[in-house]
């Protein structure tokens, strides 16, 4: 958790408006996801790029990371795809009983392309936007209070719930615990996660408590001042543009 | 004659299938007062403090917050703001994200527009001696300064008094020290729970112990 939090924005994709960005990612990830061909494709690809150039994130290396770590589902379908048990076709390649075809080739890299592309962009925007905010734009987008609150409660708490875990699973250590194939093992994790319950609950207590004895009468503040600026006019103009040729160079011949 | 702040009188209170923890407590703060009020583990101590927060209703006896007597959660909702209740864990009191919106939250449940609230965060955090911490993340604080948040948090509803439930715990003396002054330099009155005698030795005028679920004086 605080090793994503970490991770921020310094382009100016982080000082545009959340709002747009999440409009623009949501459409940019439908026409990536449904459009034709290596071309438009690639040509996505590159537009997802550019956005992690306007994100310029803090710790290019951290990002890059975690951008390859959210693609690494891609190898199961390295491992399927290519194979004529897959994808029927010409056979390019062959290793006793696995004959990869050419066919199956080109569309293991066509959704590797795409998936790269989309999982750029979400990270581009989300990592330029901070969590918080994210919310509170999707708040600003129609999104239920109540929902938006929970997510941010738990958002908050995750690391406090995860130091409490750390603490009782240091205090099993310290008493000789190993986890083994054993009932007693298995009784030992049940334990722990039920205590992890029962204090979450208690927590959750008294956090309401808390926020009563504050006056809350069941309003979160989430909505900030939102305006929109001459950047992201600038911002929604380049990334409908780039929408519309990444489509045309996937059905505009075609017709 | 003025009034006192809060006047707690013959509190009946028992957890279920236990005995009884309050058997008739009396407690009064005064607009001066500066209480300690100290007692063994289990004595009942936390469970007074929620009694007049109106976190949980007495069995038995009267509750008078500022004059007013409260009996049902309507009757608390306006008073609890103006009691600066400060919990025992930092981590239950700031539930936002960031430090600058833990401390509007409160003006804004009182109806401070975002523009006021806003001040009232600069003007909390230049008093606790926290300049530029707003757009600080709550969990990558230290304890000390979490807890001198939570304070703030307190501070920021411009309450009429402060309720610190164990404020010392897991503090190093140096933030005990700032948050001693802090205290201090708000010149309200105050009751504190704590089992730390050094710190209630610098901080209070007079002691109460609770003993076999009464108040007496120490």
């Amino acid at each position: 958790m605080s090793h994503a939090s970490a991770l921020s924005g310094r382009g100016p994709l982080a000082r545009a408006d959340s709002r747009l960005k999440i409009v623009g990612l949501v459409v940019w990830s439908a026409l990536l996801a449904v459009l034709e061909g290596r071309r438009a494709a690639t040509a996505g690809l590159a537009g997802s790029l550019a956005l992690i150039l306007l994100c310029s994130p803090s710790r290019p290396r951290a990002f890059f990371k975690t951008l390859l770590l959210a693609n690494s589902f891609l190898l199961f379908i390295w491992l399927a795809l290519p194979f004529s048990f897959s994808v029927p076709g010409r056979v390019v390649w062959s290793w006793g009983p696995l004959k990869a075809t050419a066919e199956g080739l080109a569309l293991s890299a066509e959704l590797s392309v795409k998936a790269l592309a989309i999982t750029s962009a979400a990270m581009a925007v989300t990592v330029s936007t901070g969590a918080f905010e994210l919310l509170s734009a999707v708040r600003a987008l129609g999104a239920p209070e109540k929902l938006a609150a929970m997510t941010a409660l738990m958002l908050r708490y995750i690391q406090v719930v995860g130091q409490e875990y750390g603490r009782l699973t240091a205090a099993m250590k310290v008493r000789g615990f190993r986890p083994r194939a054993s009932l007693h093992c298995l009784r030992s994790w049940a334990n722990l996660a039920g205590m992890l319950l029962v204090r979450g609950l208690d927590r959750g207590e008294r956090v309401r408590a808390a926020m009563l004895c504050r006056g809350w009468r069941g309003k979160f503040f989430l909505e900030r001042e939102r305006t929109f600026k001459r950047l992201d006019a600038f911002l929604g103009l380049a990334w409908a543009l780039a929408a519309a040729a990444t489509a045309y160079l996937s059905w505009g011949g075609v017709s | 004659m003025t009034e006192p702040l809060i006047r707690l009188a013959g509190l009946k209170f028992g957890y279920p299938g236990r005995p009884d923890v309050l058997r008739g407590l009396d407690l009064t703060v005064w607009p001066d007062s500066r209480l300690g009020l100290v007692g063994p583990n289990g004595c009942g101590k936390t469970t007074a403090l929620s009694i007049i927060m109106g976190l949980i209703k007495p069995r038995e006896g009267r509750v008078e917050i500022l004059g007013r007597e409260c009996r049902r959660e309507a009757d608390f909702l306006d008073l609890r703001p103006q009691l600066g209740f400060v919990f025992q864990d930092a981590d239950d009191q700031l539930f936002c994200p960031t430090v600058g919106e833990d401390l509007a939250f409160g003006p804004l449940n009182l109806g401070a527009s975002r523009a006021q609230a806003a001040e009232i965060v600069q003007e909390t955090l230049q008093t606790l001696g926290l300049e530029g911490f707003g757009p600080r993340v709550t969990y990558d604080l230290s304890g000390g300064e979490k807890k001198l948040v939570a304070l703030g948090t307190a501070l920021a509803l411009k309450p009429k008094m402060l309720i610190l439930d164990e404020p010392t715990t897991f503090l190093d003396r140096r933030s005990i020290g700032r948050l001693e002054t802090a205290v201090k330099a708000t010149g309200l009155p105050f009751l504190i729970v704590s089992h730390d005698q050094d710190f209630l030795d610098r901080m209070v005028e007079a002691r109460l112990i609770i003993e076999e679920g009464q108040t007496r004086p120490l």
